[in-house]
């Protein structure tokens, strides 16, 4: 725990530190950077102001994804395809929110933890799912909305071909080093 | 996007339908609308910020050094890209953010750089290559070390909550070659 707590604490002092080096790095090169600073800001509302409707769209489509029991009912499929394969249940409902939503992968993977144990198999497929997949549906819309592009080619297609692959090396390497 | 939306909000609301839950749905979804002006507001500010930010790095010249300095790895995924754009630093900086685990750095440095290769986007609203693999890059996450869910194992009582690091960054490392070598693949067969 000793090491991980020293990389933690670099991770911490990352941004402080690059943000030091930043302003006195400007400086010796006789920038003015306060100026230089709300110059580049000014552009920050006008970015928000372009993703809103999609984080707004995003969003409705999961929490009702949740609350009309559709989420419920795609999981209740995978985990009776799952036992054939003596993959943990839960680690569908995980393989299914984690492209949707941060926060609500989460809540998601905080109950399995709970309910399956720390050191579970779920838990562990779980854990590697988090860290190795991304919120890709929510990078999508914000990106790709920042920039009002419309027409994605195969993009989608590849994104959901990775999550894939991820979730299914997930699986694999877990029961191949851990258990 | 338009498809996976549209069968979203179809699906849940035909589950509504047959669960009875259309007040929940309801619910839900002014639920959905209050996330996103939360996510938003929280964005704003830190959007901002790193813009004045990397502002500074532009206009001081260290733009050049931290391109120089990853222009071999650059050069040959983002070939279209001129060297010294300003996309390479943003590029740059949004890698090492997900890869430092600094989520909340990498999203507004990722929209930047959005920015940036859009300016050198000559379809329009069509995705660029650049813009394309970009985006991959991103959604395959790769992470040195997955803070948040050590801390969730470690809170819950894991014997060696660290165990997960090495199959994580197997697990992205293998995916985002595969994406990348697909996105290369499926540009070889479509000329």
């Amino acid at each position: 725990m000793n090491k991980l707590a020293l990389i933690s604490g670099i991770s911490q002092a990352v941004i402080p530190v690059f943000f030091l080096f930043v302003i006195i790095y400007g400086i010796t090169k006789k920038v003015r950077v306060y100026d230089s600073f709300v110059s580049g800001a000014k552009d920050g509302l006008g970015i928000i102001m372009k993703i809103f409707p999609y984080l707004v769209a995003i969003f409705i489509a999961v929490k009702s994804f949740q609350a009309s029991g559709a989420f419920d009912a795609v999981k209740s499929v995978f985990s009776s395809i799952s036992s054939h394969f003596m993959i943990p249940p839960e680690v569908f409902s995980m393989a299914v929110i984690k492209p949707l939503s941060g926060s609500a992968s989460i809540g998601v993977f905080t109950d399995i933890v709970k309910t399956s144990g720390p050191d579970s198999q779920a838990s562990m497929i779980s854990a590697v799912i988090m860290g190795s997949v991304e919120t890709t549906f929510y990078v999508l819309a914000v990106y790709l909305g920042s920039v009002g592009i419309k027409k994605t080619k195969h993009l989608v297609p590849v994104c959901i071909f990775a999550d894939i692959v991820g979730i299914t090396l997930a699986i694999v390497t877990v029961k191949w080093l851990l258990f | 996007m338009n498809v996976i939306w549209a069968v979203i909000m179809a699906v849940s609301i035909v589950f509504a339908a047959a669960n009875g839950r259309f007040d929940a749905v309801t619910k839900a979804m002014f639920d959905g609308t209050k996330a996103a002006v939360e996510v938003s507001l929280y964005l704003a500010g830190i959007i901002t910020l790193w813009l004045g930010v990397t502002k500074i790095i532009e206009d001081s010249g260290l733009i050049h050094k931290i391109s120089h300095f990853f222009a071999p790895l650059f050069r040959r995924l983002f070939r279209n890209i001129p060297p010294d754009h300003p996309s390479i630093t943003s590029i740059t900086l949004n890698c090492l953010a997900n890869f430092f685990g600094l989520g909340n750095a990498a999203t507004p440095l990722g929209l930047k750089a959005m920015k940036e290769l859009q300016s050198l986007n000559t379809e329009g609203e069509t995705a660029s290559f650049e813009i394309m693999l970009f985006i991959v890059l991103n959604t395959a996450s790769i992470q040195l070390i997955p803070f948040t869910v050590i801390g969730i194992l470690a809170q819950n009582g894991s014997a060696n909550p660290s165990a997960i690091v090495l199959p994580t960054i197997i697990t992205s490392v293998i995916s985002a070659v595969f994406a990348v070598g697909t996105l290369f693949a499926v540009r070889r067969l479509m000329r």
